[in-house]
């Protein structure tokens, strides 16, 4: 079969240029300039799909983004995409599309015998009918009905396509290229503004490109030519085709989906496949025209029925008969424009008007050129299974809800026209409460609550002078007030029909006895039934019956089965469409792919990596790394076939016996400068601060207002005004926003200066005995004695000519210095402790054995400083100030907080002394006690104590104090693990912390 | 995504600030007696008002200054931003 749908000459397509895809298997021919639909129709393809629910045979029915039903499987250059609306996606050599939900094929699908047992089927079907036994849903019906429903099939592999995101900032965002696109896209660029101008399809023009229709002479395609190259050559503009804006959020920001790979035949390297923008306008002019409403009757699904504008689009754009008998079934003169249109093609159509006798201009051209007309007539029911063969219609009573007489007739298609629905998704997204208008029997925008104007259709207004001149004026005056200039244009004549009122038929009465299914919603196999039924269930709100029956839900979002569904709703209510109001229109218009959504931030780019100055060193000594944030840390350095456990044991075991080092530099460090920065400290945090020498360093612990610890650090002060503080990596943001809320917003009277230096210096960690003699060969000048140096004291040192800060401070439990040095200098540091530490022993540790350490000491981080915890719970209060007040002192004084059994942190073994506690078991006196099983406390850290060996967890105890020595159970669900366990302090090596002051 | 003008920057977009709670609480002074009625009403109480409301946000990716913001809560307009001492 070659084109022989094709008309031999028209159409918009490039027929020097034959274009080779594949449909279900089977090539193909089209032209370039066609759409993956229009090159099937031109081949007399109309079976695409099956429907969602019953599987009955489906074609198309619209030409752009109204079409409800040819979603399907399309592979380009081997990515395989579902869901993709063939009558979107353009013509490109070696494409290939599949149909979906059908199975073994469309031509045979097995899935159709839901259409004959469609009585079993009504609304809301799954819900009455899955519900028992329960454990059936998982294991039999929802795996059954995924396979039975659903569209296509996403890809499982990795997408290799490059998606990338863009910002812009305009005065105007206009959004649709038709006549009130284009003239205010042109009046507001001729004032200066500058312009975005946004077409979803290839071609810009909207309407004009089909409406018989003169503007100052020239054809409506050639004028929007006109236009559209004088707003190409203004640098003020940007002109965009492909491009769909698909969502409406806040402060008039804008997000549009451009397609800039899929339609060409060699993408160059570094194009996209598609962009998303981000456009922030100040003012939004919605051009998106409408879309035709079908007529709802029997059988209305069948393949061969189309909207008579998408029928004439066909013909006019792309050159393509969508049947060579058609009926058009129209309430209104928009039908009349697709009859002449044929008749102009060769093809006589029969046209049922559901009005009776009436003349207008198009009406009467129509007569002229011999087109049969009958008048108060409608299509009944079409007959055929896989196309549209004949169709049984019939003459209108005089109140329209029963048939006079029938007939059949033969047909190979039926076009239909209902009037028309102006697009106002983008309105309704911006917030703007609809209303309705009586006169076009659908809902238009209402006040704007953002900047922004619906021009032309989209606004409900159908005649294209008046469009013209409403877009025009708006575009002028919207742009005049943001550029003060005034550029008199001069509004088009224009040449077009005048139109008779349409009939507000929208729905052909059931003949007694006949039960055909009458289509309202195609994509979700919707039936006036379906709706009637969830009526008759009680259902009422409109929000209700959606979700019921599904009406106007997915991809489609009711683009062609809204306002229908809501006249039915009103019709069995006995109510009027505006009292049943309307659902909520959601972005994404359209679909979008999510690797557009995702952009570039993928994998590595997902977030930035931090690394630090010593990261070289430690990938090229095997650390095997751990995320801090968006830190990378090394866990622990492998050696030969070490695992884990094995490395970070060695490693905790050197720093005990002789020296470790372990890269500090991801701790938060933040610079604290000015008069009163000692009474500063003093109020962030729960000790005494303004004693503090220069030249030595304090631990404290800060709380949040609420009494919870918020984190904890040393705090040293460098000379008189001025302080180095330190935070856990994990709070370092949060703890420099806490600092500027109280010094910014609470007592601005303070004289202070915060300010971030976490990456300006590298940090070195040296723990174990050794350490000072280690530290005395890296600064041979300096006295490190403990007299000189003693735990808490600083001092700053020139380390092989770099400016070193020497900080006597230690998390693991061991005599522990911490060296500073500018982060330029911070490899050089590293690797100079590891040369001279040679003969100490000196070995790199990671995080895991700083845990082991930091946990057999008894030393809180982040897992105890959860945010559930009071300096009680973790044994800090001696901490806290009982004389000076601080940031949520008032809170420690809470009832809750002073209960004698508070919780409380301890330390746990396990009896057999091997076992491990994995952490976030939870504590309870008897495993076997019935459910549910009273809890006592949490594992919050476990390690394997390499002082001890045997394993050693840190937990948050009810009563903590007073359980010393008890035996108690550590139970994790998850791990499906029951250990017991005995209660001992949380200090469990060096009890007195004499090694830190050694 | 709001866009919101920083009194210190000007018009920036959301993704650069933190939302910072309510700018109508006022923190009771320090080494001052108490109840615990007036201290729970600081700390957890806060009214979540339908339409105008005075806001604190941060610009963390940016000058790192705090200041308040007049946003209706329905319609996310906003009406002014201003300095904390204005």
């Amino acid at each position: 079969m070659s084109q022989n749908f094709r008309l031999n000459t028209g159409g918009l397509i490039n027929r020097d240029k034959p274009i080779e895809f594949k449909f279900n298997g089977k090539k193909y021919i089209g032209y370039e300039g066609d759409t993956l639909a229009s090159a099937l129709l031109a081949n007399g393809i109309h079976l695409i799909g099956r429907s969602f629910k019953y599987h009955r045979p489906r074609g198309f029915f619209g030409a752009g983004v109204d079409e409800p039903n040819a979603k399907m499987q399309v592979e380009i250059n081997g990515c395989s995409e579902p869901n993709i609306n063939a009558t979107e996606i353009e013509l490109v050599n070696g494409l290939s599309a599949s149909s979906q939900n059908c199975w073994p094929s469309v031509n045979f699908d097995i899935g159709a015998i839901n259409n004959f047992l469609n009585r079993f089927f009504p609304a809301g079907f799954y819900y009455k009918t899955f519900m028992w036994p329960k454990s059936f849903w998982y294991r039999v019906y929802e795996p059954f009905i995924r396979k039975a429903a659903g569209l296509g099939i996403a890809s499982l592999e990795k997408d290799k396509e490059r998606y990338e995101h863009k910002y812009e900032y305009c005065d105007l965002l206009v959004t649709g290229s038709g006549p009130a696109g284009l003239a205010s896209a042109y009046a507001a660029a001729k004032n200066g503004a500058k312009v975005i101008l946004a077409e979803d399809k290839p071609r810009y023009g909207g309407t004009l490109l089909t409406d018989d229709v003169t503007i100052d002479n020239l054809s409506g395609k050639d004028w929007s030519e006109k236009i559209i190259s004088e707003l190409k050559e203004m640098p003020n503009v940007i002109v965009k085709n492909r491009s769909q804006v698909f969502g409406y959020y806040d402060h008039n920001m804008m997000v549009m989906f451009e397609r800039t790979g899929d339609h060409l035949e060699k993408k160059p390297k570094y194009t996209p496949r598609q962009r998303l923008w981000y456009i922030r306008a100040k003012e939004v002019l919605l051009s998106t025209g409408s879309i035709e409403r079908p007529i709802v009757f029997g059988n209305n699904d069948t393949p061969g029925v189309f909207l008579s504008a998408a029928a004439k689009e066909y013909m006019k754009v792309y050159g393509v008969l969508i049947g060579k008998k058609p009926i058009i079934f129209t309430n209104n003169d928009s039908g009349y424009e697709t009859a002449i249109e044929f008749k102009k093609n060769g093809v006589n159509p029969i046209v049922l008007d559901t009005r009776e006798s009436q003349n207008s201009e198009l009406i009467n051209e129509a007569k002229d050129l011999d087109i049969k007309i009958k008048f108060s007539y409608a299509v009944i029911v079409a007959h055929g299974y896989k196309k549209v063969k004949s169709a049984t219609i019939g003459k209108l009573n005089k109140e329209k809800i029963d048939f006079e007489n029938t007939e059949q007739i033969d047909c190979d298609s039926i076009c239909v026209s209902g009037f028309w629905t102006p697009t106002v998704h983008l309105a309704s997204q911006s917030g703007n409460k609809l209303k309705f208008n009586d006169s076009i029997d659908a809902f238009v925008p209402d006040k704007s609550k953002q900047n922004e104007h619906s021009l032309g259709a989209a606004n409900g207004t159908f005649t294209l002078q008046d469009t013209l001149k409403n877009s025009f004026n708006t575009g002028s005056e919207v742009s005049k007030s943001i550029t003060k200039k005034d550029e008199k244009i001069q509004i088009p004549n224009t040449n077009e029909r005048k139109y008779s009122a349409h009939d507000k038929f929208w729905c052909s009465p059931l003949p007694k006895g006949k039960n055909y299914k009458r289509f309202v919603d195609f994509q979700n196999d919707v039936a006036v039934s379906d709706i009637e039924v969830a009526l008759r269930e009680g259902y009422r709100s409109i929000e209700h019956v959606k979700r019921y029956t599904t009406l106007g839900m997915a991809t489609d979002q009711g683009r062609t089965s809204n306002l229908n569904g809501l006249q039915l709703v009103a019709n069995v209510e006995k109510k009027i469409v505006p009292q049943v109001g309307h659902t909520t229109f959601r972005p994404p218009f359209t679909p979008v792919t999510i690797g557009t959504i995702v952009g570039r931030e993928i994998g590595k780019e997902y977030m930035p990596t931090r690394k630090t100055p010593m990261h070289h060193w430690h990938e090229k000594n095997n650390a095997v790394w751990v995320d801090a944030g968006a830190w990378k840390r090394p866990r622990y350095y492998k050696r030969g076939n070490e695992n884990l456990f094995e490395a970070s044991k060695r490693e905790a075991k050197n720093v005990r016996d002789h020296v470790g080092v372990c890269d500090v530099t991801t701790l938060g460090k933040i610079d604290i400068k000015g008069p009163d920065a000692a009474e500063f400290l003093n109020r962030v945090y729960t000790n005494a601060w303004l004693k503090l020498p220069v030249g030595k360093a304090r631990y404290g612990v800060m709380l949040r207002e609420d009494g919870i610890v918020m984190d904890d650090g040393t705090t040293t002060r460098i000379s008189e005004n001025h302080y180095h503080m330190t935070t856990t990596t994990a709070q370092a943001a949060n703890v420099l926003s806490h600092l500027e809320y109280y010094l910014q917003i609470v007592w601005p009277e303070l004289n202070v200066n915060v300010v971030s230096t976490t990456e300006q210096w590298a940090g070195a960690a040296i723990a174990g005995p050794k350490s000072r003699d280690l530290l005395a060969k890296l600064f041979p000048k300096i006295d490190v004695s403990n007299e000189a140096l003693p735990f808490m004291g600083y001092v700053e040192g020139d380390l092989f000519g770099v400016k070193a800060r020497i900080f006597r401070i230690s998390f693991s439990g061991e005599l522990a210095y911490e060296i500073n040095v500018e982060s330029d200098f911070g490899l050089f540091m590293w690797e100079k402790i590891i040369e001279i530490g040679k003969e100490f022993n000196v070995q790199p540790y990671g995080t895991e054995a700083l845990s082991t350490l930091r946990i057999e000491m008894g030393h809180v981080a982040g897992p105890e400083l959860d945010g559930r915890t009071i300096p009680y719970d973790v044994s800090l209060e001696g901490l806290v100030s009982k004389k000076k007040d601080f940031i949520g002192k008032r809170s420690l004084a809470k009832e809750a907080f002073n209960k004698a059994d508070r919780q409380k942190i301890v330390g746990l073994v396990p009896l057999d002394r091997k076992s491990s506690i994995p952490e976030g078991s939870h504590l309870v006196e008897n495993k076997n006690a019935k459910l549910p099983n009273p809890k006592l406390g949490h594992v919050s850290s476990s390690c394997w104590s390499v002082e001890n060996n045997n394993p050693f967890s840190l937990a948050i105890l009810k009563d903590g104090k007073n359980m010393i020595g008890k035996k108690l159970f550590a139970v994790s669900p998850l791990k499906n693990t029951s250990i017991e366990v005995e209660v001992m302090s949380s200090h469990y090596v060096d009890h007195e912390g004499k090694r830190v002051r050694s | 995504m709001l866009n919101i003008k920083c009194p210190y920057c000007g018009d920036r977009s959301q993704k650069e600030f933190a939302y910072g709670g309510d700018g109508t609480i006022t923190r009771p002074k320090l080494n001052q007696e108490i109840s615990d009625e007036e201290w729970d009403n600081f700390v957890y109480l806060r009214k979540s008002p339908r339409g105008k409301h005075i806001e604190l946000w941060h610009h963390i990716a940016g000058c790192r200054q705090w200041f308040k913001v007049e946003r209706d809560t329905t319609t996310h307009e906003i009406f002014r931003t201003f300095k904390p001492e204005e």
